[in-house]
């Protein structure tokens, strides 16, 4: 299949996502479970894109592990998303040296 | 209202300078999976959005079906949905339905986010610049990052693949470790991730993240719902309140 359509898929339904609610939306939402469901997939789908693709994300499981201990800890620590994710690539460099 | 403009580019810088970086890893990553440089950039520009583009390059580079595309992007980007209903009740009057066309484009975390912090009603020409300064480091990361990706030395592309999901993790991190819920969430999703990755194999990876995310999100909605802050917030005196936040804000 063409790239290019999976592109226009891909646009096309991430910006209907964002238009709809924001033009047509006039109403809140009372439903407490839809609330609490809302708030909480994004938390849901980040997990799981994350874990375990990141362990593969290097291409060498060693280097992958050492990268996501020092970003599970930076971020434990509150530390900014880009010192977190730099921090990471960093060890996972770093290590990959002494391999 | 040039000023306005002007003031949404200034607020874009930050987080330009945020994506730059990540985007930079997005674009190694993208041509990684086999998505040439144009590719690569044309996803950024049309998507704008993290976890959505590297879970599509995931569908296209395992020549999933466009269902599977469509539905990944659905749940991962659900989200802005929400945002886009948060943001609309904050719109000046000046936010017509052309504008609120144009700028549903950039709805993103971090642009709902400074957005939302602004205290006076949101004006189209604020958002324009907010989104342009953003998107702008956006792509331009994408294509520094795809084109870099064919001439670094491959140890540190190699590398650069863990830059998203540091992000991710630095995301989901604090607030789980503040919230119960979260923290359950993050852990049932890992879990059902798991096992979806070396039980049930025959599950694609986009259907797997779906499904892993809308089972832990739908078991920590019915056990631990997320109480009513806005409400709460509403039926406090509105003197209190202004007081609250600035207490937060000395601490």
């Amino acid at each position: 299949m063409s790239v290019a359509i999976y592109i226009a898929v891909m646009a096309i339904v991430t910006y209907l996502i964002r238009m709809i609610p924001f033009t047509a939306f006039r109403k809140k939402i009372n439903s407490p479970f839809i609330k609490s469901f809302l708030y909480y997939i994004p938390y849901g789908v980040l997990s799981a894109m994350t874990i375990p693709a990141i362990f593969y994300s290097t291409g060498d499981m060693t280097t992958a592990v050492v990268g996501t201990v020092v970003a599970v800890i930076l971020a434990y620590f509150k530390l900014p998303l880009i010192v977190v994710a730099l921090s990471a690539t960093a060890a996972a460099y770093i290590t990959g040296l002494f391999i | 209202m040039k000023v306005q403009f002007l003031k949404g580019m200034f607020h874009g810088i930050p987080i330009a300078l945020g994506y730059l970086s990540v985007s930079f890893g997005f674009g190694i990553m993208a041509v990684s999976s086999g998505l040439s440089v144009i590719e690569a950039t044309l996803i950024s520009l049309t998507n704008l959005t993290s976890a959505g583009q590297a879970a599509g390059v995931e569908i296209i580079a395992a020549a999933g079906s466009l269902i599977e595309m469509a539905a990944t992007q659905l749940v991962i980007n659900i989200r802005y949905s929400l945002m886009g209903i948060s943001l609309s009740q904050k719109l000046d009057k000046s936010f017509t339905l052309k504008h609120r066309l144009i700028a549903s484009y950039g709805i993103t975390d971090e642009i709902f986010a400074v957005a939302s912090a602004q205290v006076l009603p949101i004006t189209p020409r604020y958002m324009y610049g907010l989104i342009l300064v953003s998107a702008l480091g956006w792509v331009l990361g994408t294509f520094l990052g795809a084109a870099a990706g064919a001439i670094l030395p491959t140890d540190i592309t190699a590398a650069l693949g863990i830059v998203l999901y540091g992000m991710f993790i630095a995301i989901i991190i604090p607030p789980a470790r503040k919230e119960r819920g979260v923290l359950f969430t993050v852990v049932i999703a890992a879990a059902i991730s798991i096992l979806f990755r070396y039980v049930f194999t025959a599950v694609s990876g986009g259907f797997a993240v779906i499904i892993s995310s809308v089972i832990a999100a739908a078991v920590m909605a019915l056990i631990l719902p997320v109480k009513d802050k806005e409400e709460e917030g509403a039926s406090e005196k509105a003197e209190e309140s202004v007081s609250e936040k600035e207490g937060k804000l000395c601490r």
